[in-house]
Formats: structure tokens, C-alpha cells, sequence
């Protein structure tokens, strides 16, 4: 048996999740006031994983960068590949908030999206 | 140039105080006066998730939060200018200046501050050394990054582990810097958990508790700094010394609300908050004058600005319809054990809403403690938390019934088990 | 030869501009060679911003006499030149009895150097006209004639009336050689070699090392920093005058006064250091301003201050400033050892050795000479009629940069397009004051940079803080390099 202490990274309550484990199975959850804790807590003894928030290049528009976001969160340890084909990529103004960027990244199969309108020059 | 109520500011607070004031009553004339070339505040650069789990109950970043705010605002006839800078408050006019109308007053029945806060700089710190390039309060390096898109450095070390710095650690090593290390004078962190565990831990970044930065060399551009530990009085132990090369350090040192013009119009001061006296309707020492966000105290999550600027704004919007302000019983809020401060200070009844959000700081970390709530005395709530720091708001909600009786004073306190 | 002038003077601060004006009056060609990227740079930037009154000097030096002539010349220059100054009077306290025939003797010192109206007042006197004085104020020598003065726009503006008179300047150009041939002074840069009549060596803290180039009988500077805390303008009298303590052999001791702008500033220490080029504010420093702060003034908020800086004096070992031709070098004439009361003596300083060096060289005056110098346009000190002009025709005059000092865009704009204009954030700052607020650029320098840019047509990574490699960015994100 194995014990893991994690503090929840869903919203900012940061509660102190304990989950217990034996041969890779979880026995128990314990510290979370909601459901989304609970998952949180099985994706991070599991496969932890984050939302990836950055910029990309704009080409065309009165600004040459924009904010994005993955759809999804992806997996932790993809954060430094997903940044890479952000960082290559463009995309054209005008953008809108929502606008598929990329749509796969990185192999994730996790959409890029924009999170802030960039208007034509 | 006339309008009902005058919000001073465009950031989170001064959107929601318009949104709920205009749906408070739609015949109201309300104008924001924002500085920026954009409405959004600091959201614009916060492109971080973690907003709007509380106001829109999903996840969103800084930008999509202000945008939700900002497509209300035509269909409420909510009139805004941009590049405006206010001048000068009094309780019925605004003094502002831009390059169409030059400096220009508006009338009018109310007004509501929401300036915001500034970052502690470095002069505020009396931090020893030279002053190369390359020293830059977090907030100031998240908007070249983020808006301009320029990059200040690449071999980084934060100061201070507010929220912004944090969040520029994991920003900064996700553009391909390295961060080495954040000191924090304090034995704990300044910003919320969440964000040491997501921004530092995820990224493998040393948080360095109870250590500061004695001295900063480079002439031009910042070589090094050096770092070392200190005592519980905060002074720097002489032999823990140690330099660390690097052309960035970033400042995350604390915020100071805005209040020059709150002060310059008279508006009493909190010396806990450095942010207005208000009671449950927002409104300052001087009727008709509001403020909410993070000119009255600083704030963790921009969701409570929200809810907190909404209240504002619909008390303005009541204040300009029925002018009086509400009479009888006042409750006055006492600071208790291990309590900083309370926001409202003091509340009058008939001012209430159904529910009572007294929004505090702790002066200190508390274990397993709890929070109690009491009424003339007698403990009306008494609620067990395990981890209590300064570094995040704590909240109490009472229900407008449990007041009918009122008592002649609420007091806040924190004590261990 | 295009390298070739009648007069090169080394050195750009408050020294070398106050002779490059006066100068300008005759009929010569003069060049003004800076290693930095601006005037103002050395001990010119960092300093006290005072005029002393005079009270200070021993009778008959250079010193005492620089030091009345240029507070009487004061005046006339501030209004010349647009400079904000005001003569809000100085006290020098005793705080203990057994000092009180310091006081007289500084007194004593002021009638034999021709200070006009000083007083020594009594403790309740002292109380009176600042009542946030220490409680064990003996006595005070109070002499009016002292006052503030903005040091950054003294130094500009002397340049830039120089430079409208036809001095040219060079800047990043640090003298690396002076040698005598063919009757001329050779002045060799990295980049160029210059050919003169006449050198002045204004070089502040480095001036002893120019001078040991060419002459035998050497000079030594000691570089003599001082620590100093700028505090917000929300204490706007809290202190009406200048504030010292009795002065020591280190000097005139830790003061206390409002700058010219309504800022309050303590300061400086006396440190006396090796390194002539890097001036760090230390904790030891910080925590004796502090102390020496708080001796004179009581309660003053220390937690309001917005920066701390340090500067550096040039003291010459002989304690007096050496004003003349260098021994056995025809047309080399130092300005060394410059110290306080420098600032004050700049313009007094100007006028003696442009007669020094005109005479030597025989030069004519001018027939038409514009000695006078407007500042930038500061839309919030005109009225508001004049105001409301001003924006409509120029709407960059209507939009806040920065905040907290309340500077426009149109302000900037003028700080970098005008003659001898700003290129860096620094350069800007000391022409308009943005960014010298509370919240020290924080907000406005990534605005200010933006416009610097556009104005100079370089891009945004290229500029700094204050030339060389002080670059405040690295370059792009999402950049392949």
C-alpha cells in the first residue's frame, strides 16, 4: 500500500487530496470537497495532466501574437512537445475567440484554441 | 458631459460593477472611464486557466473572462471611453482627460472605484546592489511577454512568491527560459497552492522559503544576484550567501491598491488594506462613492472581484434611484484573533441582500485550526479548517435572517485547536 | 581635418555642459565628447539637487567662491533655461547643546563668504516653520538663499542651449589617450582621433586619470559614494526645507528636504570606494540614511519610499576644486574634484573657465548669442485654456503614459525628437520624470519603449535602459534563434 498526498489544482480551494493505492489500483480518496477533485486526484496518481495556456504567432493582424489554450488539458509530460508545434505555427488574422488554431497537436489530438480576439490591421 | 454613474477603471471590477448595476436597472446611464487602449485590466495579460470556476462554472483564461463581461456591455447600453485617464473624484463629478476630448468633467450621481492595484517595486524593497536592465516586477515582464511578445531574459530568478510571479515562473520555463530558483522572505508562500504546485513543482523550480536577495550585480544588464537566507526577523544570515548567474529577476513582492485619487477626494483609508472603509454596500466614507476590486483590497481570484463588484455596482445603482442612504441599525465587524482585516468593515442593516460575504486575511499560518464567528459574544459559527495563510482570502457568508436580531458587533477570529 | 575644433571638453554632466554654454558665447568651434550614451549620467544624475547657500566652504577657497557666485547666478539661469528651482531656504540643526558653537561658527563663516540673510533660530523658532523637527532641536542656522533644483533638466538644458550656440556632442565616446603634437592636443576614442586648441577636462570621477595622461604633477580622486532614498509625494510637506545635520569632515552629513518636485529625499552617506564606474546601494548605506533620517526628523515614514540610488563624488585629495591649467600643459585646463557644492557652482564654474580658456585662446564673442532654453511642454503646468489647445492640435498631448507623474505621450515624444534628445528609458525619464513615480515604471516602461521605438525607428529589442548593452529585452517569443 501507498499513500500519496497531492494538493487539487482545479480551482483555487487548493485542498489537500490523500490517495491510496495498492498494485496500481486506487483503495481510497480522501481531502476532496468535489467531484472534480476526485478525478483530478485519479488523473495525477495515473496520468497526470494540465492545460497548456500560451501564445501563438498572428500573421496579418493588428497584433503578431495571440493567446491560446488547449482544448483539453493534455498529458504533463507532452507540455514541452505541445509548446514546440505551438511555437512554429501561425495563423492568420482575423482570430476569434474559440477559433481552432491547431487542431491536433502534438499527436495529443488536442485542439489549439484562441482565447482572445486579434482583429485585421 | 453627464452620466448617471461614472466607473473609474475597465479591469474586472469596473466591468462587473457596470454589468450588475446596468441590469440593477437599465434606465441608468453608465460610463466607464477605462486608462488602457483596452477594457480587461490585467486579465488581457493573465492568459492563465483557473478563471470563472465560481462567476461561469467552467474553466476559462483571463482574456475569455473579460470577454464574457465585455459582450454585455452594448446590449445594456453600457457607454465606455478608452484612454482616458481620471484626474480628479468628487462624490458628483469625475475630472478625466483624452486626446479627443482634452480634460473634460462629467456629472454625476455616483461613482465607483476601480482602479486596481500596482506591484511593489524594486525601490519599495531597499534591495541592495546596481540597477542593470533586467529587473522587472512580475506583472510588467507578464505583459512584454504576453502582449508584446518579447522575451526580458533567459536565465531567470524570482523574487517573492506572489500569484503573478508564480505563474511567470511556469510561463517563462514554458518560452524556453530557465528559472532557478523563487526566494521567499516569508516561511510560506505568498501565492496560492495551487499555483506552487502546477507553476514550480510541475517544473522541477526550487521555491526557496525564508530567503532573500542581498544584492544585484551587472552593471549594463543584470550577471547575478545573491541570495541568502534569513532570520525570523527577516534579516539576512551572514555565510548563507550564495550567487546565482542570471539576466532576469523578476519582482513578486506584494500589491499596493491604487487609492491616490480615493485619497486626493477624501475617501477614508484602511491602513490594513490600504483600500477605502466600506460597509456591505461598497460605499466609502463618502455617500455615493464605491469601490470594489482590488483598489479596496487585494484579492486572490478574480471570480470574488466579481461577485464583490457586482454587489457595488447594484448599491450605486440603488443609491443614484433612491439617493438616501440606508438608516438604522449598524453592526460594527471586529478583527479577532489572528484576523488582518474584514471587507466590509461595518454593516447597516437595511442595506443587507440575502446574503452577508465578510471576506478577511489571516496575519499569520494556522494548522488545523478554526474560524469562528461571533455575535455580541455568543459563537454563532464555528467552521474547522486545515491549512489557514496570508496568502489566501478566507470567507464567512451569513444569511441576512440570521442578522434580524442585530447585533451590535460581528467578530471574526481564528483560533487552534 | 573635420576632427580638428578649437576646444574639446571631456565630459557632459553639469561641469562640462555649464562651460560648453558659456562657451557658446564666443565665436570657436567646441565639441563635448561623453563616454556615456547622454548627458547627465555620472554624478550630475545622482546627487541631492541642491543649491547651497555658501556657508559651507572655507573663506577664500574656489569652493566658497564658485559656491556664492553660482547661487546668485541661480536665478536668472533657472528662468534662461526652464529649469524648476526653488530657493526654499536651508537649516542646519544642533541637537545638542554642547554644538551649539558649531552653529555659530558655520554662521560665522556664512558673513565672511557673503551669504546673504542667514539667521540662527531658536529651537521654538525652528518648530515653528517645521513642526516635524526632532524635539531635541537646540538651535538652527537658517539661510534662505538655499533652495532645490531638478538636476537632470540643469545638466539637459545646458547642453541643449550649448548645442543650439553650435557646440557639437559625441556621445559613447570615452577618451582613451591625450598626447601633445605639433602645438595641438591630440583626443583619441575608440572610433576617432580629434585635434584641438584647448582641452577641458570635465571628466567627474575619471578627471584625475586624464589629467595624469599629460601632466607631471598628479591628481588623485577618490570616488565618494552616497546612498540616497527617494520617498513618495503623498508626503508633500512633511519637511519644508532643506534639513541638515551639523557637517563633518566627511561632509555636509545626511540630509533631509523635498526634491523640487514634491518628492522627499534623505541622503546621501559618505562612502569612500575604489570602484569609480559602478555605485551600488548597499545595506549598510540604506540602513545609515535611515538612522541619519531620523535624527533630525521625527516620524518621518521611510516605509513610503519608492527607490533608493547612490552617485559618487569626485574628491580630490587636497579637498579643493582645482580650477586651472594643468602645470606644464599649454591648453589643458582641468575642472578636477568636484564636489558638493558642484551643482550649485556648475554655472559659476562655467563662466570662469570659458574667461580662462576665451583669454588663452583669444576669442571674440558672438554678435548674436540664444541663451535661452525651453523645456518640454508640460500640458499639466499650462492652464486649461492653453491646455485644451494644446491637445486639440496635438492629441498625443492628451494620452497618460505614465500615472502616476501624469506624463503624456506628447511629452515623451518631444523628450526623444528634440536636440541632444532621449534614446533610452533612462534618457526619456530624466527629460519628462516618467516613470519616477510610485510605481516606478512599472506600468508605463513597456509603453515608453513602445514609443521610443517608433520615434527612433529601431525595434523594440534594441532598447535599453541606458545604452551599451543594457538592453531591457532579449528578443522575440516563438523565435526559432
Amino acid at each position: 500500500m501507498e499513500t500519496r498526498e497531492l494538493t487539487c489544482i482545479n480551482c483555487p480551494l487548493g485542498c489537500r487530496i490523500s490517495v491510496t493505492m495498492e498494485d496500481g489500483n486506487i483503495i481510497s480518496v480522501t481531502g476532496n470537497t468535489c467531484k472534480r477533485g476526485y478525478l483530478y486526484a485519479c488523473n495525477e496518481v495515473r496520468m497526470p495532466v494540465r492545460t497548456v495556456t500560451t501564445t501563438i504567432k498572428v500573421t496579418g493582424g493588428e497584433v503578431d501574437r495571440v493567446s491560446c489554450k488547449t482544448k483539453e488539458p493534455v498529458p504533463k509530460d507532452k507540455i514541452f512537445e505541445v509548446m514546440e508545434a505551438i511555437n512554429k505555427a501561425s495563423c492568420k488574422a482575423p482570430v476569434a475567440i474559440g477559433d481552432v488554431l491547431i487542431e491536433d497537436c502534438a499527436g495529443t489530438g488536442v485542439a489549439i484554441v484562441a482565447t482572445k480576439a486579434a482583429g485585421n490591421v | 458631459m453627464k452620466a448617471d454613474i461614472v466607473i473609474i477603471g475597465g479591469g474586472p471590477a469596473g466591468l462587473a460593477a457596470a454589468v450588475a448595476a446596468a441590469k440593477e436597472d437599465c434606465s441608468l446611464d453608465i460610463l466607464i472611464l477605462e486608462r488602457d487602449s483596452e477594457l480587461g485590466g490585467i486579465l488581457n495579460q493573465c492568459i492563465h486557466n483557473g478563471f470563472g470556476l465560481h462567476t461561469f462554472n467552467e474553466e476559462l483564461t483571463g482574456p475569455e473572462y473579460a470577454a464574457r463581461f465585455e459582450a454585455q456591455l452594448d446590449g445594456l447600453g453600457i457607454r465606455y471611453m478608452l484612454d482616458t485617464m481620471v484626474l480628479d473624484v468628487a462624490s458628483s463629478s469625475v475630472t478625466a482627460v483624452n486626446s479627443t476630448e482634452g480634460v473634460f468633467t462629467v456629472d454625476c450621481s455616483a461613482v465607483v472605484l476601480c482602479m486596481g492595484c500596482r506591484e511593489r517595486p524594486r525601490g519599495a524593497l531597499n534591495i541592495p546592489g546596481l540597477r542593470p536592465a533586467g529587473v522587472f516586477t512580475a506583472g510588467t515582464a507578464q505583459r512584454l511577454v504576453n502582449i508584446e511578445g518579447y522575451m526580458p531574459g533567459k536565465e531567470v530568478v524570482i523574487l517573492g512568491s506572489g500569484d503573478i510571479g508564480l505563474i511567470m515562473a511556469r510561463r517563462m520555463t514554458l518560452e524556453g527560459a530557465k528559472v532557478k530558483a523563487v526566494c521567499e522572505l516569508m516561511p510560506y508562500s505568498g501565492g496560492l497552492k495551487r499555483n506552487i504546485v502546477q507553476c514550480l513543482d510541475d517544473f522541477d523550480i526550487p521555491l526557496l522559503l525564508s530567503h532573500t536577495v542581498v544584492d544585484i550585480k551587472g552593471k549594463e544588464r543584470l550577471t547575478s544576484v545573491v541570495i541568502a537566507e534569513v532570520d525570523e526577523r527577516s534579516k539576512p544570515i551572514s555565510g548563507t550567501e550564495q550567487e546565482i548567474a542570471c539576466d532576469t529577476l523578476l519582482l513578486s513582492c506584494g500589491l499596493i491598491p491604487e487609492n491616490e485619487l480615493s485619497r486626493s477626494c477624501g475617501v477614508k483609508i484602511n491602513p490594513a488594506t490600504n483600500g477605502p472603509v466600506v460597509n456591505e454596500s461598497f460605499e466609502t466614507s463618502i455617500p455615493g462613492v464605491f469601490a470594489c476590486g482590488n483598489v479596496l483590497h487585494v484579492h486572490d481570484l478574480v471570480d470574488y472581484v466579481s461577485e464583490e463588484s457586482g454587489r457595488a455596482g447594484r448599491s450605486a445603482a440603488r443609491y443614484v434611484k433612491a439617493k438616501a442612504s440606508s438608516e438604522g441599525p449598524v453592526i460594527a465587524i471586529r478583527n479577532g484573533n489572528g484576523v488582518r482585516y474584514t471587507v466590509p468593515s461595518f454593516v447597516r442593516v437595511n442595506g443587507l441582500e440575502d446574503d452577508l460575504v465578510i471576506r478577511f486575511r489571516a496575519g499569520n499560518v494556522y494548522r488545523d485550526s478554526y474560524i469562528n464567528v461571533l455575535m455580541d459574544g455568543e459563537t454563532k459559527l464555528h467552521r474547522r479548517k486545515p491549512v489557514i495563510t496570508p496568502g489566501e482570502m478566507e470567507q464567512v457568508i451569513l444569511k441576512k435572517e440570521d442578522l434580524a436580531s442585530p447585533p451590535s458587533e460581528i467578530l471574526i477570529e481564528i483560533t487552534e485547536i | 581635418m573635420d576632427n580638428s575644433f578649437d576646444v574639446i571638453i571631456i565630459g557632459a554632466g553639469v561641469i562640462g555642459c555649464a562651460v560648453a554654454r558659456e562657451l557658446s558665447r564666443y565665436d570657436c568651434s567646441c565639441l563635448v565628447l561623453e563616454k556615456d550614451e547622454d548627458v547627465c549620467c555620472g554624478t550630475s544624475k545622482a546627487n541631492s539637487g541642491i543649491v547651497h547657500a555658501g556657508y559651507d566652504a572655507k573663506p577664500g577657497t574656489l569652493k566658497a567662491k564658485m559656491n556664492i557666485r553660482g547661487n546668485e547666478m541661480m536665478t536668472s539661469l533657472c528662468e534662461e533655461l526652464d529649469i524648476p528651482f526653488k530657493r526654499i531656504g536651508s537649516l542646519v540643526v544642533c541637537t545638542d547643546e554642547a554644538n551649539r558653537d558649531g552653529i555659530d561658527d558655520l554662521y560665522a563663516r556664512g558673513i565672511t563668504n557673503e551669504v546673504p540673510d542667514m539667521k540662527i533660530l531658536s529651537a521654538d523658532e525652528v518648530r515653528e516653520i517645521e513642526p516635524n523637527i526632532s524635539d531635541d532641536v537646540v538651535c538652527a542656522l537658517y539661510a534662505p538663499t538655499a533652495g532645490v533644483i531638478c538636476p537632470f533638466r540643469l545638466n539637459i538644458a545646458l547642453a541643449e542651449c550649448a548645442e543650439q550656440n553650435g557646440v557639437e556632442f559625441k556621445f559613447d565616446s570615452a577618451v582613451a589617450d591625450i598626447r601633445r603634437s605639433g602645438g595641438k592636443w591630440i583626443v583619441v576614442t575608440a572610433e576617432d582621433t580629434y585635434e584641438c586648441s584647448a582641452v577641458i577636462n570635465a571628466a567627474g570621477c575619471h578627471s584625475d586619470e586624464l589629467h595624469n595622461l599629460v601632466s607631471d604633477r598628479k591628481l588623485h580622486i577618490t570616488a565618494r559614494r552616497g546612498d540616497y532614498m527617494l520617498l513618495d509625494r503623498s508626503l508633500d510637506g512633511f519637511v519644508n526645507h532643506i534639513i541638515f545635520p551639523q557637517p563633518t569632515a566627511m561632509g555636509k552629513g545626511i540630509l533631509v528636504t523635498p526634491t523640487v518636485h514634491g518628492n522627499t529625499i534623505v541622503g546621501p552617506t559618505a562612502i569612500d570606494t575604489g570602484n569609480k564606474d559602478e555605485a551600488p546601494v548597499t545595506a549598510e548605506g540604506l540602513a545609515k540614511v535611515s538612522e541619519g533620517a531620523t535624527r533630525n526628523v521625527k516620524g518621518l515614514p521611510l516605509k513610503q519610499v519608492i527607490t533608493g540610488f547612490s552617485g559618487l563624488r569626485a574628491h580630490e585629495d587636497g579637498g579643493e576644486f582645482i580650477l586651472n591649467e594643468a602645470d606644464g600643459c599649454d591648453g589643458f585646463f582641468d575642472c578636477v574634484g568636484i564636489e558638493s557644492p558642484g551643482l550649485t557652482a556648475c554655472p559659476a564654474i562655467g563662466e570662469y573657465m570659458a574667461n580662462m580658456v576665451s583669454g588663452k585662446l583669444g576669442l571674440k564673442l558672438k554678435e548674436t548669442w540664444n541663451g535661452i532654453c525651453k523645456d518640454v511642454v508640460k500640458p499639466f503646468e499650462l492652464s486649461a485654456e492653453e491646455r485644451a489647445e494644446l491637445i486639440k492640435e496635438q492629441p498625443e498631448y492628451g494620452r497618460i503614459i505614465c500615472r502616476c507623474e501624469t506624463i503624456t505621450e506628447g511629452e515623451i515624444i518631444d523628450s526623444i525628437r528634440r536636440p541632444l534628445g532621449a534614446r533610452s528609458l533612462d534618457g526619456v525619464k530624466r527629460r519628462t520624470r516618467v516613470g519616477m513615480g510610485r510605481c516606478q515604471g512599472g506600468f508605463c516602461s513597456p509603453r515608453v519603449m513602445d514609443i521610443l521605438s517608433r520615434e527612433l525607428g529601431v525595434p523594440l529589442d534594441s532598447i535599453t535602459k541606458n545604452g551599451g548593452d543594457s538592453k531591457i529585452l532579449i528578443g522575440r517569443t516563438k523565435d526559432e534563434g
